[in-house]
């Protein structure tokens, strides 16, 4: 997608969005980088467009990539001037996943990550522990069964847990709520 | 009024903290006791390794205020010898059996948390962010540690008699962590810091309720608990800091300069 040169400011930003729409998690590749919510803001200052983007964990070796990819899309749609920010407050949660993909997540075999307990640290803490026994139960996401188990605590990549399924008997990876 | 050399010498030692135990716990890869283990040690280890850019960074925008000019992540990392780093011992320690490695963890999760949720309240608005952003990951590592201390201190005769020497063993190492000496005293102050002294209590409580459930005794030594700025966060390391780095640092003092 090439953008007439003389188009307005605004009609750029639109085009730019669009084209993040089309970079995919390289890990993920049913979900794009606006949908998993860690697009922040596209703007120009002065002649120079910037492109705001905030972490997943901290150490995700995803993250170079993505935005060798964001490069390459705006270079694509021939942005003369641009550059990427990294943003870090407020931080990334999964509660910024567009709910669209969700869907998709769970028809690609990841589970969507659930509702994120809450993040006060008590004076006496086992909170740890209490947290762990409360946590809602991750359903399957091939045969829907809520008769799952965890396997272990990170998955293929930082930002998943690895689950068996007791019914049909399936791994599958979940999406941890963050 | 601090000076940016005490913040320079504060960023360094959450930065150091965070590389020295990722380094510790990459070099289980290949070694863990189940491929789960592996993947999951491995990637505790990748969070706290980004969280030690993220520190590195800021550290070097610091120095670069009063020295000729800033370091990079990568010197900081890799061109500094022992007595340059500032971590704890604890997080040094070598990584012994299973539950050696995971009561270090634990005992500095615990402490890593509640610093952090201190440190996100800093008018140091980069030192908020770095620590708010950091948070969210430990308070996953913290409780991944705490399920290893009971499944293991609550588990077998064998496991449970492990357990209980590796928390005995690392138990002179938790003191550090609640000294604060100049430099933590004069950030603290001014509230870009955090007095490590308050963080004694709850952490005291959070384990003992933690080894409680584990069917462990809480260590009662008072070797060195107390001791007065003569430790990780000066320089003075244990001789395993300096065969950790010979390893770390191979690559970047053989090749300087050297990338991927």
């Amino acid at each position: 997608m090439v953008v007439a040169a003389t188009s307005p400011a605004a009609a750029w930003i639109d085009a730019v969005w669009k084209a993040l729409a089309a970079v995919t998690d390289p890990e993920i590749p049913v979900i794009s980088v606006v949908e998993l919510g860690i697009v922040r803001g596209v703007e120009w200052r002065a002649d120079e467009l910037i492109v705001t983007v905030t972490p997943t964990y901290s150490g995700c070796p995803a993250t170079e990539m993505i935005a060798a990819d964001i490069d390459r899309a705006l270079a694509a749609i021939g942005i003369a001037k641009y550059r990427i920010e990294t943003r870090l407050a407020p931080a990334w949660t999964t509660d910024w996943i567009d709910p669209a993909a969700r869907g998709r997540l769970a028809r690609f075999g990841i589970t969507p990550p659930g509702a994120r307990a809450p993040d006060q640290v008590r004076a006496i803490d086992v909170s740890a522990l209490s947290r762990r026994r409360a946590e809602a139960r991750v359903a399957c996401p091939r045969c829907g069964s809520s008769r799952t188990r965890e396997l272990s605590r990170f998955g293929s990549t930082p930002c998943k847990a690895q689950y068996r399924c007791e019914d049909c008997l399936e791994p599958f990876d979940y999406f941890k709520p963050h | 009024m601090s000076s940016d050399r005490q913040l320079f010498d504060y960023l360094l030692r959450l930065a150091d903290n965070a590389l020295v135990l990722s380094q510790r716990l990459g070099e289980w890869v290949g070694h863990g006791p189940v491929l789960e283990e592996d993947i999951a040690l491995t990637n505790v280890g990748l969070d706290l390794l980004g969280q030690a850019r993220l520190w590195y960074a800021y550290a070097g925008e610091v120095e670069a205020r009063f020295a000729s000019a800033g370091r990079g992540e990568d010197a900081l990392a890799f061109l500094r010898d022992s007595g340059e780093f500032r971590n704890l011992l604890l997080v040094e320690r070598p990584n012994g059996n299973y539950a050696d490695t995971m009561a270090r963890q634990f005992y500095f999760d615990q402490w890593h948390r509640l610093l952090l949720a201190a440190l996100a309240q800093s008018r140091d608005a980069r030192i908020a962010e770095i620590a708010a952003k950091s948070l969210k990951e430990v308070a996953y590592h913290l409780e991944r540690s705490t399920d290893w201390i009971i499944r293991l201190g609550d588990g077998t005769e064998e496991s449970h008699a492990k357990m209980q020497a590796a928390i005995d063993e690392l138990w002179m190492y938790t003191g550090e962590m609640f000294d604060a000496d100049e430099t933590e005293i004069a950030l603290a102050g001014e509230r870009i810091g955090c007095d490590v002294r308050v963080l004694a209590e709850p952490w005291h409580s959070a384990v003992a309720g933690v080894l409680a459930e584990a069917t462990l005794v809480m260590p009662t030594g008072t070797w060195m608990q107390g001791t007065k700025g003569h430790g990780g966060k000066q320089g003075v390391h244990s001789e395993e800091l300096g065969r950790m780095l010979a390893t770390m640092q191979t690559l970047q003092r053989s090749y300087p300069g050297a990338q991927w």
